[in-house]
């Protein structure tokens, strides 16, 4: 008992170090999103609300002043184009005109697109950042949030998976 | 996505933004007794870009919506946890700078109380052999 | 070429420090008299090299070298030379560079200062010092080498983050590090024992020197830092309960905690494998710390650019050290056996009480800081552990201590008078209860137990010099002679406890009794704050070195009479290109006058936050008067580092 008690420090450091080593593979600055798993939130902006979403589709949030946006963007068209997938985009804390001719410039990926001018349409959505985009199943239930910029891989392994592909 | 560029593209999108000051004599509420819940409210939320700062320090542009929010929700004519449990239902638990008493949070909140237990019995003990 | 001369020097000193970590560890374990000297010469040979690294990255900093990598990263040709200078540590390269320096010169000091030593011990210390610096050194070399070149070499250089261009912080590295680092002396000495099997109490007499130089430095950092905090995030906290704050606060937690076990066991040899169980623990609180600000498991306003290599890198180093001293605890400690037994109620007794105490609320900061990364780990939900949990939980731990800590150094070693010291610290409670009648006077109960704890700790030290002294029993002369007979380290200790006392009343009232205004105001407004009124002048453009600044002007006023200028700014820096605020402060030692400014509006005017902290100014003066106290031990004649060779040459000669 008493030798036990001598062996608790390397005990309980063990326990630790491992936690540590487990938590050295997460991202500190992934957070997940509470509306996975509930209907896609209530909000109405210009040119977009809630009744307008018609699942199965992506949400994507984006502004133009934001450059990892820019870094998504073929990925979006490449969806929209070529895989039929329906994405409605949501400018966030922009000015429709900046929005608009970032669309000019890039190209119109969006189903439809809503300006949400001071931000309260990101509130509804939990938005922490631009870019984010959500998929919304057949019943229009959040399923997947990705947070950051789109890559090639996150679309394969988790964006097209949760859209039923 | 590797974590480096999900990182950098986070910095991006914050950099991106204008900074600002923190709470803004424009955004204070003319009811100075709701204007003193709602600054009590935001010290306990989280800036969930800043990471570490309540909304209330923060001069980040989320923790302005934050705050904005907030205050419209105080002006509905929501109660304290009515306003709370709105951020909550959008941000998750991780915006509540005071963790909430859930089965997952047993262990943070118990634990101290045990480790004081614990130190307790081995000094009783300790002494115990000692005569 | 400079460059390359520190890049040579500190791959010459990780030779110097593998051959240190092995070569005496034989010699003593054969009784090889020369193995064993080597040891003295390799660590102040590891010394003058990593002195000579750092000084070429200094070089480079300073002559702004844009060929290296982490000058070009951090600097800027047009930053003052202040800050290209602090610029240095400023990063995560540089500061693994001066934590290296801070290792080799403690090495240095072991081996200049150690010589009265017994010679395994040493040898033996100067061997698990020299296995950490091979490890510090390895990683600085493979993973984050300071003196990489980048071709070619840009034009000019990114500039370093405006909020750490300040005085306050220039130095709160180099004095948190040598706390950090200091420590590593106290767990060489400890793994040194366990592997000696041996626990005396000239061990414990040279372990309490070498813990006490780092909690004065751990304890000046850490009040720097918050200072920092305060004038500079601009919104009047100093304490945020934030991951990186908990980091140095665990090893200070733990070193407190060591501090007072090694006097019970120098003194009376009780507590023995605890002591050596606090030292070990105390440094790998420091190395868990390193591991957390670098390794990118948990985001902060101070955590560095980090790189998950580098976290498996520190956490491989922890394990090492951390798991090997662990395993060597368990094997050998058993064996070390009981000191002399005491009572519950004595000198003893206390020190039990404040190191659980202490211990639990490390753990309770230790829990809360790593529960995030707890449930993310498990995939279990996100939450934020922030300042209220660590209010409800680390607060109400710590206050039995508080009580405690004006009656331990009342009682008598082995057993001691509870009622008795209770009876002589009459003032003290007298004291403690007015000041909480006061306190509840304006309403505020948890003022009331803060600024209570804080006279009943306060006039308790003063009780317990006056009766050491026999002052007001005893006549003057003999008040002066005792005054001059009691040792350095009763005094000190004495000190530090006045200062926790300062401590807790600034907290307290800072806490309890701020006065905060936030309001737009346009020229010629005026606004009233805790009996002044402020009257905001305008704002003026203003150009600074390397930043551009909206500068106001708010007179501050005192019965109609202009007692002082406020001037606080909103800086832009444009190579950053980031915004700072920068608080003006107008203290007078019992109040600060805090102002900070925020946006100007067209219409409403700009915004100005006004707060007025009392005895905010106690919280860091408080802290400088116990790591005074700290520094007065440091002097005492049998604790001073040389002291036992200075005792030796006469026998000697």
């Amino acid at each position: 008992m008493r030798r036990l008690l001598f062996l608790l420090p390397l005990a309980v450091f063990a326990a630790l170090a491992a936690w540590l080593y487990i938590g050295l593979g997460g991202d500190p600055a992934r957070i997940p999103s509470p509306l996975v798993g509930r209907t896609a939130p209530a909000f109405a902006v210009d040119g977009l609300a809630t009744a307008d979403l018609e699942g199965p589709a992506l949400v994507n949030i984006f502004a133009s002043w934001c450059v990892p946006c820019r870094a998504e963007h073929p990925l979006l068209t490449h969806l929209a184009e070529k895989e039929g997938v329906a994405i409605y985009g949501i400018a966030y804390k922009d000015k429709p005109e900046n929005a608009n001719a970032f669309l000019a410039e890039l190209g119109n990926p969006y189903r439809r697109v809503g300006y949400d001018r001071d931000g309260q349409a990101g509130v509804e959505w939990g938005v922490t950042g631009v870019p984010e985009t959500f998929v919304l199943d057949a019943g229009s239930v959040v399923v997947f949030k990705h947070t950051g910029p789109l890559t090639p891989d996150t679309v394969r392994r988790d964006l097209l998976p949760a859209l039923g592909r | 996505m590797t974590r480096p560029a999900a990182i950098l593209a986070l910095l991006l999108a914050l950099l991106s933004a204008p900074a600002m000051a923190a709470l803004d004599a424009s955004e204070m509420l003319a009811d100075p007794a709701l204007e003193a819940r709602a600054r009590a409210l935001a010290k306990g939320l989280r800036c969930v870009v800043c990471q570490n700062q309540s909304i209330d320090d923060s001069g980040a542009d989320l923790a302005r919506d934050l705050r904005r929010s907030l205050r419209a929700r105080l002006l509905a004519g929501d109660s304290d946890e009515e306003a709370l449990a709105y951020l909550t239902h959008r941000y998750g638990d991780y915006v509540l700078l005071d963790p909430p008493l859930k089965p997952a949070t047993w262990a943070l909140w118990f634990a101290p109380a045990g480790f004081a237990v614990l130190a307790l019995l081995l000094v009783v003990r300790y002494f115990r052999r000692r005569e | 070429m400079t460059a390359e001369l520190g890049h040579f020097a500190l791959a010459l000193a990780l030779g110097l420090a593998l051959l240190q970590a092995v070569l005496p560890l034989y010699g003593a374990a054969r009784g090889r008299q020369a193995l064993m000297d080597l040891a003295r010469h390799t660590a102040l040979g590891q010394f003058i090299l990593a002195a000579i690294a750092f000084g070429a990255l200094t070089r480079a900093y300073v002559f702004s070298d844009f060929s290296v990598s982490a000058v070009a990263q951090n600097s800027h040709s047009l930053k003052p030379l202040l800050y290209r200078l602090t610029g240095v540590w400023g990063n995560h390269e540089g500061s693994l560079l001066l934590w290296i320096l801070i290792l080799t010169l403690f090495g240095a000091m072991v081996a200049v200062f150690g010589s009265g030593l017994r010679k395994t011990l040493q040898v033996r210390v100067l061997a698990v010092q020299a296995m950490i610096g091979s490890g510090f050194l390895a990683f600085t070399l493979l993973t984050s080498n300071p003196f990489a070149r980048v071709w070619p070499p840009p034009l000019d250089g990114a500039g370093l983050n405006p909020l750490l261009q300040d005085p306050g912080l220039a130095f709160h590295p180099p004095l948190l590090y040598f706390g950090y680092v200091g420590l590593s002396v106290a767990f060489s000495f400890a793994v040194a024992a366990l592997i000696e099997g041996r626990v005396d109490r000239a061990w414990a007499r040279w372990v309490r020197p070498w813990t006490l130089a780092a909690w004065a430095g751990l304890t000046a950092g850490i009040a720097l830092g918050s200072w920092w905090a305060y004038y500079e995030l601009g919104w009047g906290g100093f304490w945020f309960w934030d991951p990186v704050e908990n980091a140095s606060f665990m090893p200070w937690l733990a070193a407190t905690a060591l501090l007072h076990s090694a006097i019970a066991a120098e003194r009376r040899q009780a507590l023995r494998s605890w002591t050596v169980l606090l030292a070990i623990l105390a440094f790998s609180l420091s190395l868990l710390g390193a591991f957390l600000v670098r390794s990118g498991v948990l985001t902060s306003v101070h955590a560095f650019a980090t790189d998950p290599e580098r976290g498996v890198f520190i956490l491989l180093l922890l394990g090492i050290a951390t798991g090997g001293a662990f395993a060597l605890y368990a094997w050998r400690a058993p064996a070390l056996g009981a000191g002399v037994p005491f009572r519950p109620v004595s000198r003893e007794g206390a020190l039990v009480l404040n190191n659980l105490v202490l211990v639990t609320a490390c753990a309770t900061v230790l829990l809360g800081t790593l529960y995030p990364l707890f449930l993310d780990a498990l995939d279990a939900g996100k939450v934020s552990v922030g300042p209220p949990y660590f209010a409800a939980t680390f607060v109400p731990l710590v206050a039995p201590a508080l009580v405690a800590m004006a009656v331990g150094p009342m009682l008598a070693w082995k057993r001691g008078d509870l009622a008795g010291a209770l009876g002589r610290l009459w003032l003290a409670a007298l004291g403690a209860a007015l000041a909480a009648g006061a306190a509840l006077a304006y309403g505020e109960t948890m003022a009331a137990l803060g600024l209570g704890a804080a006279a009943w700790i306060g006039l308790g030290a003063l009780v317990e010099w006056a009766e050491r002294l026999r002052l007001g029993r005893a006549p003057a002369g003999e008040v002066w002679r005792r005054a001059r007979a009691i040792p350095r380290a009763a005094w000190g200790g004495g000190l530090a406890h006045l200062g926790v006392a300062v401590v807790v009343a600034g907290i307290t009232a800072s806490q309890c009794f701020q006065s905060e205004l936030i309001l737009a105001m346009k020229p010629g407004d005026s606004a009233r704050i805790a009996g002044y009124t402020i009257r905001y002048d305008g704002t003026a453009r203003v150009e600074g070195p390397n930043y551009r600044a909206d500068r106001a002007t708010l007179s501050v006023l005192r019965n109609g009479a202009p007692a002082a200028v406020l001037a606080p700014e909103r800086r832009f820096y444009p190579v950053e290109r980031q915004h700072t605020t920068e608080a003006a402060i107008r203290t007078t030692f019992l109040a600060d006058l805090y102002a900070v400014i925020g946006e100007d509006d067209a219409q409403a005017g700009r915004t100005v936050r006004l707060y007025h902290n009392p005895l905010v100014p106690w919280i860091w003066i408080g802290a400088i008067v116990m790591a005074l106290g700290a520094l007065v031990s440091l002097s005492d004649r049998r604790l001073r580092l040389a002291a036992p060779r200075r005792r030796q040459q006469p026998a000697a000669s």
